[in-house]
């Protein structure tokens, strides 16, 4: 068992990720996080899957995906292989903020993005490992919400979108 | 606004399906296809319809009529149950890589989501269950969806698609200008053969002491049956084939040797484990064919030819994989290998089915008990049959055995439900493959169980007079699900037994001739009888209540273990 982020490259079309999504739930896969956005290009879409399986199941899966009619190409790498990333929100109530939670958001270089009366939203972008850190901190500051998003990530192997499309 | 030179969206869709060459229309009418249904109404000079009496015999009348063709099978079926009731015939041809566009009505675009009378999500109830679909709500988005369509369901491998188009599209005008596709860059089709792969397989094949080729349907959809046969020619390679593979080579050719898989072929099934190379050509390893996987060809070099890259390594790790069409690796790989022979390994395959014909087959065949046996029609049925006499056949023993003993001499003669395995399949299918062409024989092989699963189509082959030749063989009981209670289950028949009704009376009810047989001395006039009829005939044949079918390889067990009785 490996973590692998999986790239999908398809064309926008409406039901694409309820495709995708049936080929995890028939092999009883769980998507640890998925990422979905406009690329680069107009009209195409970039999903990005984060699974925790075996690297004979991620390529089954790959293969799978790739084989739906709109998608463009499928493939995947290990951790290694990308560059991700992936953004954390924490709410914080402004009754807790004191000199030692100052020193904390400077330490995980954490981001003050918003500041109302009642509560301070931080916002910390990393790995996964550092946001959950983090997290475990801010619970003894009265956490009130917690947001991480799924892998934003790029390949480390040098090819263009365009490259996929000719 | 409309202009002079705009059609209803209804028209668009028939002169769609027209433009597409489709010559008939399996369907059933409905509130939210009724447009649809209207334009027919001007067209019956130019594309037929049958009406066939479920939605489920329309779709599996268009798989039967798209196996046995080659051509993309049509389907059309209203919103809500109309379209559910496509779902079954959709997966089984999903599976079965059947190539087929099925276009579904649907409440108008703004009732979507609504919960509108027979409004149904049949777009996401068939995402699993279709190679491709789609919904379509405006008018001019319906002649390229269809167009889109055909080429989907019948390039590459082959696969169901599904349009449900919005009852607003259908009446409201739109412009007429069919372009057919011819492909777009999320679906690359033709994938050019790596000579390398070929140069590989090419020294294994050279290597080997026993090599021995597995056949599937991919060589029937990829039209490389001349290509196989050149191949075996040169390599005198032995060659086994699947279920749907059967046709693909006649069984006449030197190196055939028989049937893979649970009820396939003694010697098939065990040599897999002692061959030294083993080819397989457009088959996906299902696991009636392998059994248990641990142990299915582990001392072989496995080379796949496959056009769909999925299958490659999926359940059985090859050495070398050749990725696209085999009508054009086999023709490549023939010219790659040199010429040979084994007659020494075809000589083990040649004496180990003469131990199943002692086993199995004489009892089967030319049996001693009073009872009729399935195995003896078949082989009766071999005697009169036309060399391209298509045989279509339900799920169970029947179908086990009537494949077992049908004599298949050309292509496109096998037409049963191979992945899905659905009872209730053969009659629809065989009224569609009938359809294709009335001077066709089409002998249909159904159980006593699987009949009643969609017998109402004797309704649409009276309706069409299409002159299907339909044995049933009627064992009163699920016959394979007894077979399997008896064998696994102590003899706990559970819920297998059927009182059934006077099929005779049932037949000739729709106006097709009948008759019944119980007698051993009637059978083989009964079925040239039947055979020479001009019109659909319905043979009852009452065969052996608990007869089994072998050999057998039970589920878990290794292809080495395959049971003779
Ligand atoms: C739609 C469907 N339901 C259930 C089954 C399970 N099943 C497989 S074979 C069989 C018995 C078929 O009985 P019959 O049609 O009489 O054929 P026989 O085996 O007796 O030749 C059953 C119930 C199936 N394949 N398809
Ligand atoms: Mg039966």
């Amino acid at each position: 068992m490996k973590r692998y982020t999986i790239f999908v490259i398809t064309e926008n079309f409406i039901g694409i990720l309820n495709r995708i999504t049936i080929i995890f739930t028939r092999r009883g896969i769980n998507i640890d996080a998925l990422t979905a956005s406009e690329s680069s290009v107009d009209g195409i879409h970039r999903i990005t899957i984060e699974v925790t399986t075996s690297e004979e199941m991620v390529v089954h899966l790959v293969n799978q995906i790739e084989k739906i009619i709109d998608v463009i190409k499928a493939f995947y790498h290990e951790d290694s292989g990308v560059v991700y990333q992936e953004i954390a929100l924490y709410k914080i109530p402004v009754a807790r903020l004191d000199g030692s939670l100052e020193k904390i958001i400077r330490q995980h270089h954490a981001k003050i993005i918003s500041a109302e009366q009642e509560f301070v939203v931080l916002e910390v972008a990393g790995h996964k490992e550092q946001t959950q850190e983090l997290l475990e901190i801010l619970k003894g500051y009265g956490l009130l919400e917690f947001a991480r998003s799924g892998r934003v990530a790029v390949a480390k192997r040098m090819r263009t979108i365009d490259q996929y499309l000719s | 606004m409309k202009e002079e030179s705009m059609i209803r969206g209804a028209d668009i869709v028939v002169q769609s399906l027209i433009a597409e060459q489709a010559e008939i229309i399996f369907g059933y009418p409905g509130g939210a296809i009724m447009p649809v249904y209207d334009a027919l109404y001007d067209y019956h000079e130019q594309i037929k319809h049958v009406l066939t009496r479920h939605e489920q015999g329309a779709i599996h009348a268009a798989q039967g009529y798209a196996r046995v063709s080659g051509k993309v099978g049509v389907c059309l079926a209203t919103s809500g149950p109309g379209a559910t009731n496509l779902i079954t015939g959709l997966a089984d041809a999903q599976i079965d890589s059947t190539p087929l566009v099925c276009i579904t009505g649907q409440v108008a675009a703004h009732l979507l989501g609504t919960d509108a009378f027979q409004e149904t999500d049949v777009v996401g109830i068939s995402m699993p269950g279709t190679k491709w679909n789609i919904q379509v709500r405006r008018v001019e988005d319906i002649a390229p969806a269809i167009a889109k369509g055909f080429y989907i369901a019948r390039s590459g491998r082959p696969g169901p698609v599904l349009i449900d188009i919005t009852k607003n599209a259908q009446v409201d005008f739109g412009q007429m200008n069919y372009t057919p596709c011819l492909g777009f860059r999320s679906y690359k089709v033709h994938q050019p053969i790596d000579p390398n792969a070929i140069q590989k397989a090419a020294e294994l094949i050279k290597e080997a002491k026993r090599p021995y080729l597995l056949f599937g349907q991919g060589v029937v959809l990829g039209k490389a049956e001349t290509e196989l046969k050149f191949f075996l020619d040169k390599t005198g390679i032995p060659a086994a084939s699947t279920l749907l593979g059967s046709g693909a080579l006649s069984e006449d050719h030197p190196n055939y040797v028989g049937k893979l898989g649970m009820h396939g072929n003694y010697a098939p099934n065990l040599l897999t484990n002692q061959c030294d190379v083993l080819i397989a050509v457009g088959m996906r390893f299902d696991d009636r064919v392998t059994g248990d996987l641990k142990r299915y060809a582990k001392q072989a070099k496995v080379i796949h030819l496959e056009l769909d890259a999925a299958e490659i390594n999926k359940n059985v790790k090859v050495e070398v994989g050749v990725l696209g069409d085999c009508k054009e690796s086999l023709s490549m790989l023939t010219e790659a290998v040199e010429q040979g022979s084994h007659p020494e390994w075809l000589g083990k395959f040649r004496e180990l089915e003469q131990m199943e014909k002692e086993a199995v087959m004489q009892h089967d065949i030319t049996p001693t008990k009073v009872g009729l046996t399935m195995g003896e029609v078949i082989s009766q049925i071999n005697r009169y049959k036309a060399d391209d006499a298509v045989l279509v056949t339900d799920v169970g023993q029947h179908q086990m055995i009537a494949w077992r003993y049908f004599h298949y001499k050309k292509t496109r003669t096998q037409i049963t439900s191979g992945g899905l395995g659905t009872m209730g399949f053969a009659l629809p299918a065989a009224l569609g493959a009938q359809l294709h062409d009335y001077s066709r024989q089409v002998i249909c092989v159904v159980g006593d169980g699987g009949i009643q699963m969609t017998i109402q189509e004797l309704g649409a082959i009276m309706q069409t007079k299409a002159p299907v030749k339909i044995v049933l063989l009627n064992n009163n009981y699920l016959g394979m699900v007894r077979q399997w209670q008896q064998m696994f289950f102590d003899k706990r028949y559970s819920f297998t037994e059927l009182d059934n009704p006077d099929f005779i009376k049932l037949a000739e009810a729709y106006g097709i001739k009948a008759q019944k047989v119980t007698e051993r001395n009637t059978l083989t006039e009964s079925i040239e009888d039947m055979l020479i009829h001009d019109g659909p005939y319905f043979l009852e044949v009452v065969v052996e209540k608990e007869d089994n079918v072998f050999p057998m390889i039970a589920t878990g067990c290794s292809v080495e273990e395959v049971r003779l009785s």
